[in-house]
């Protein structure tokens, strides 16, 4: 019978299955960091129990690092909290990128660009946007501390099978439309819960003609739609991204994977549960004004009308009322990162938009990279004089003011251009706004210092 | 896990579709390592106007919070359930939760149900007019109960399995050891090992 790329998936992971009880899958990666994972290992330890496969585990530090000053810079609290990850690491065998170190960065960033991150695969993090790794065609999505705890002691997760949904998007991308305005466009029309109980696979001649970075941005925030995945069948895009990467197979090997690799498409003739179409031609940059991402907009437009309590709520905490043009909106911060936005094409995006430019005087702008190694590759070829010649901060790799564990935080009332996943109320520090938008739509908000149609400056 | 077959308690209301998790509790109280004593940071930044709902004296001592739909979408952190019952709540009601939201909460023994909506928004109205109206969330039974009132809910069997008996998921899958082994001798060679 012909199946779908997620029903493939989900059926090469099962252990066991049985009537009446969910399936039980097998996970071939499991990535671990240091906020969602001490009471994981705290629990193994109460039982007396021990972590079944390091060898297909990886922990990174990267929710609550410091992006400048080094590890002492940060507070007691989260101190504790990597020494406490290093520790669980050392005792039971588990791979730690940790902070300084060479590889060390966000765990959604690291895993492919070392090769981790492979087509066919099951893979999990305490986190919720694990859903990036279902660019490569894996099946991979986020779990709690329980579950982490679960995963560590038996690398396996018991999981009630999940609905098939496609999203088709059709149509060469308009100049100045990214990745980002794609997912940011469907949500705007799905809302932040239409995904829910779903495993979505992204499709269409858009999709076959994204980067492996632009995929991994729509896959990154298929959570904010309420999806349990996000994936997208691997082409030959996806191996020559992989090929050579340190963990990719290699020699005999490689032909081998490359072979099984293509069987992780969608049969002709699979059916899926829902679909839904979008036209990408018609795609503008997007913005949002609200305290969801499903509160967005093209910044052609105006801030609308509330339809519903929690618009006009929305409204109240972003101070906007309805009818303000975008471009009318001033910005008092810009933050370049993220596991949705800080990879080397992203910062190649920013960078082209503000070089030979300078951020707005009353503007403060930050790149932090998604990894230490885009970092270097970005040093490399020059990106971050561009960005510290505009009078942008350029710091250490975390995921920072994403979600501002770690001292990157915007005061109550600051205004943020920001190229992360989420605009909830205080996600970038108490009292704080967030606009998200893509990279160069950030690039350009920081030049002009208010929300700003990118087209205008390229 | 201490099992959970039915709560009976007065009722808490937060009327708000779309409830995020940095909402439940803010991103500065997740350093802890121990899975409690997150009760005090329930909703930090909501609690403080002071005509946030949860902080109406009526409403405190509630063990069962009624709430919008999507509830606790966002972040994977089971630190947001865990605040929940460290606040003293045994059982939430909404018309939807976020899929990692749902799993966090029988892992942590809450018992998080789903009605329709107008049936949250009579519970809402119920417990807006008269604070001390009690509700029983019957797992055995899969009802809601009050006064004048029986809704029936449906919920994940096997979930409702392990809440009811109490059962260690870890404990049960390790049961499996014989197929879990046969898995690992049958995966591709060349699939990914990390190397340290």
């Amino acid at each position: 019978m012909p199946a779908t790329l997620a029903q493939k998936l989900w059926d090469s992971h099962v252990v066991r299955t049985s009537p009446g009880e969910p399936d039980l899958l097998y996970v071939d990666l499991h990535l671990v960091h240091e906020v969602t994972s001490p009471q994981a290992f705290e629990g193994l330890r109460l039982a007396g129990r021990h972590v079944r496969r390091p060898d297909l585990t990886l922990a990174t530090m990267d929710h609550n690092v410091p992006t400048r000053g080094g590890a002492r810079a940060a507070d007691e609290l989260s101190r504790k909290q990597m020494e406490v990850l290093a520790e669980n690491c050392r005792r039971e065998g588990i791979p730690l990128h940790q902070i300084g170190s060479r590889r060390q960065g966000i765990v959604h960033v690291i895993g492919p660009e070392l090769g981790l991150t492979q087509p066919g695969m099951l893979i999990v993090c305490g986190d919720s946007h694990t859903s990036t790794h279902g660019a490569f065609g894996a099946l991979a999505f986020g779990i709690g501390t329980s579950e982490v705890e679960l995963v560590l002691a038996t690398q396996c997760l018991p999981q009630t099978r999940a609905r098939d949904l496609a999203v088709t998007v059709d149509g060469e991308l308009p100049l100045g439309v990214t990745a980002k305005d794609v997912v940011l466009g469907l949500i705007g029309r799905t809302g932040t819960s239409l995904g829910q109980g779903h495993l979505v696979e992204y499709r269409g001649s858009t999709i076959r003609g994204l980067s492996m970075e632009g995929r991994m941005t729509i896959c990154n925030m298929s959570i904010e739609w309420g999806a349990k995945a996000g994936m997208v069948a691997p082409d030959d895009t996806t191996f020559a991204y992989l090929e050579r990467r340190p963990y990719a197979p290699r020699g005999t090997a490689w032909d081998g994977a490359v072979d099984r690799w293509r069987s992780f498409a969608t049969d002709s003739g699979a059916v899926y549960d829902q679909e839904i179409h979008l036209d990408a031609t018609s795609l503008e940059p997007h913005v949002t004004w609200g305290t969801n991402p499903g509160q967005v907009a093209p910044v052609t437009g105006r801030v609308p009308e509330p339809r519903s309590d929690t618009d006009a709520r929305a409204l109240r905490y972003m101070d906007l009322r309805a009818g303000t043009a975008f471009a009318d909106i001033a910005i008092d911060r810009v933050f370049i990162g993220s596991c949705t936005n800080a990879r080397l094409e992203d910062l190649r995006a920013a960078a082209h938009v503000i070089a030979g430019k300078h951020v707005h005087p009353k503007v403060r702008a930050m790149v932090v990279p998604g990894s230490t190694t885009v970092k270097r590759a970005a040093e490399e070829e020059g990106l971050d004089a561009i960005f510290k010649a505009a009078g942008f901060e350029w710091r250490n790799a975390g995921c920072s003011m994403c979600l501002g564990m770690n001292p990157d935080i915007l005061a109550p009332g600051e205004r943020c251009a920001s190229t992360s996943n989420r605009n909830f109320e205080g996600r970038q520090g108490a009292g704080g706004r967030t606009h998200l938008m893509s990279p160069p739509m950030a690039a350009a908000a920081a030049v002009t210092g208010h929300l700003v149609d990118v087209r205008e400056l390229i | 896990m201490e099992p959970v077959k039915r709560v009976t308690g007065r009722m808490a209301p937060l009327d708000r579709a779309d409830v995020d998790t940095d909402q439940i509790i803010p991103k500065q109280f997740l350093k802890r390592i121990e899975r409690t004593g997150y009760g005090p940071f329930l909703f930090y930044d909501w609690r403080q106007a002071p005509d946030f709902a949860l902080n109406r004296p009526e409403y405190q001592g509630a063990s069962v919070l009624v709430t919008g739909a999507n509830f606790g979408c966002g972040s994977s952190r089971e630190h947001a359930p865990w605040a929940i019952r460290d606040a003293g709540y045994r059982a939430i009601i909404s018309p939807s939760f976020a899929d990692i939201f749902l799993a966090n909460c029988y892992k942590t023994g809450l018992l998080a149900v789903t009605l329709p909506e107008g049936q949250v928004r009579h519970l809402i109205d119920l417990v807006s007019e008269d604070p001390t109206a009690e509700v029983t969330v019957d797992l055995e039974s899969q009802q809601v109960r009050g006064e004048a009132f029986a809704y029936r809910f449906e919920i994940d069997a096997f979930a409702r399995d392990c809440l009811l008996g109490g059962l260690d998921e870890i404990g049960l899958v390790e049961r499996h050891e014989s197929a879990i082994a046969a898995f690992e001798a049958r995966r591709d060679a060349w699939l990914p090992a990390v190397r340290s």
